[in-house]
């Protein structure tokens, strides 16, 4: 007797480059549950405020979710603060949000792109309940185990964990 | 079942001029919970999804001139290395920290709240700083209260408050220890026999640096789910500083640097006729 599961895999991978003054975010547009293709057409991607974009791949529907969740909590920061989100702080919120849901939680992979308080590009990328760190590059989804290595040879940088500081 | 909600209310009235709550979609002091006759096995199959990051070496110890603590920066989802740049030693406030096994996420998001809401806030109230004691209890209080639940947090609070140096040992079980030296995660054998066996009470800072670099390094070496960077911070009676930290491939050739071996015959390139 099969128990109802109220998660589901659509599939898709994201990918996010910080440059020194830019971020480049991709997503593939495939929607699939099991071997069928639901759409072709669906963006991953979401911009969430003028210097912080999300892509996520994993469940739609939580996605979708926690996309307007996200909106909605930026809308009521612009109200209190008069000023657009930084990607940081969006950041933060992001990881904060996911845990809420620690015992029921959100099926999505995300990676979170833009520009931080100096222009410098950052991507944060997360697990589906909210640990984080900033990295240079990161690859989430059914495709990251295949991407991440051609980024690690493409682009390796120091890790910023190294002190003394090696650029 | 009573979870211990201290850490998550929000300072701010409920209702009123500067009130957060707006349709009751922010910051309700509980966590969501499934609503299913199985909470178990719905838990064992949402974590299969989620995968927590885990496989660590994490270690702390007090000596004469105040903690040590260290730790490698690997985060391994099976057999896939999901990343070589994870912090494990976490800054919850200038004069302590925390350390990361377990779950990443559990650990992240407990120690940001520990910093933020308790330590803070205690702060706050009492117009001075939270005892090391004081703060790791109230983490444990914390864990206990959601103990069964899935979470997984292994992790060592150090720091420097009136008494001296202070070292605690706290995990999801509800576990709670004071001791003078731990260890934490998978390589935690490895990093013992190094730790335990060079161990003295009085040694010089850079002395015990590098007695928990080689620990690491150790630990790292026989050790598949700890790697990356090796990080070691001091904690002293003006709060904590990062001494270094240093890969660890690095860190096997400074300590076994390759010799170039005599050979008795070489190829010599014949020159095309």
């Amino acid at each position: 007797m099969s128990r109802f599961s109220p998660y589901d895999n659509n599939g898709g991978s994201c990918v996010a480059i910080a440059g020194a003054d830019y971020c480049v975010i991709a997503s593939d547009t495939r929607m699939s549950t099991g071997y069928n293709i639901l759409t072709r057409d669906h963006s991953k991607i979401y911009k969430l405020a003028d210097k912080c974009i999300l892509a996520s791949s994993g469940f739609q529907a939580d996605m979708k979710a926690l996309q307007k969740l996200l909106a909605a909590r930026h809308l009521i920061y612009q109200h209190q603060h008069n000023k657009q989100m930084s990607c940081p702080a969006m950041g933060q919120l992001l990881s904060n949000t996911l845990y809420y849901k620690r015992f029921f939680p959100y099926y999505t992979f995300n990676v979170l792109g833009g520009l931080d308080n100096e222009g410098k590009g950052c991507v944060y990328t997360y697990d589906a309940v909210g640990s984080y760190e900033r990295v240079g590059y990161s690859a989430q989804g059914s495709g990251s185990v295949l991407i991440m290595p051609f980024l690690d040879n493409q682009l390796k940088s120091p890790s910023p964990l190294l002190l003394p500081a090696q650029v | 079942m009573k979870l211990d909600t201290t850490g998550l209310e929000s300072a701010l009235p409920l209702f009123g001029a500067n009130c957060q709550m707006v349709d009751g979609f922010t910051a309700a002091p509980a966590f969501e919970l499934p609503t299913t006759l199985d909470f178990d096995g719905f838990q064992k199959e949402a974590i299969q999804m989620v995968k927590p990051a885990k496989g660590t070496t994490t270690l702390a110890f007090i000596f004469k001139e105040g903690v040590m603590v260290a730790a490698d920066s690997r985060a391994s989802m099976g057999g896939y290395i999901s990343s070589q740049s994870v912090k494990k030693i976490i800054e919850i406030n200038p004069y302590m920290l925390g350390t990361m096994a377990g779950g990443a996420a559990d650990c992240q998001f407990w120690h940001r709240n520990l910093g933020i809401k308790v330590c803070r806030l205690h702060e706050l109230a009492n117009k001075r700083r939270i005892s090391v004691t004081g703060a790791s209890k109230l983490l444990a209080n914390i864990l206990y209260s959601y103990r069964g639940m899935g979470l997984s947090v292994g992790t060592m609070i150090a720091g420097w408050d009136e008494t001296g140096p202070g070292l605690y040992y706290v995990d999801s079980e509800g576990g709670r220890l004071k001791g003078p030296r731990f260890s934490v995660g998978s390589g935690s054998p490895y990093a013992y026999g190094v730790l335990d066996s060079g161990y003295r009470y009085d040694m010089s800072i850079e002395e015990a640096a590098e007695l928990a670099r080689r620990a690491i390094y150790h630990a790292t070496f026989r050790d598949g789910a700890s790697g990356g960077v090796a990080s070691v911070y001091h904690v002293g009676p003006n709060g904590w500083k990062k001494l270094s930290g240093d890969d660890v491939g690095e860190l096997h050739y400074k300590y076994y640097p390759v010799t170039p071996s005599t050979v008795e015959q070489e190829m010599v390139e014949v020159s095309a006729a």
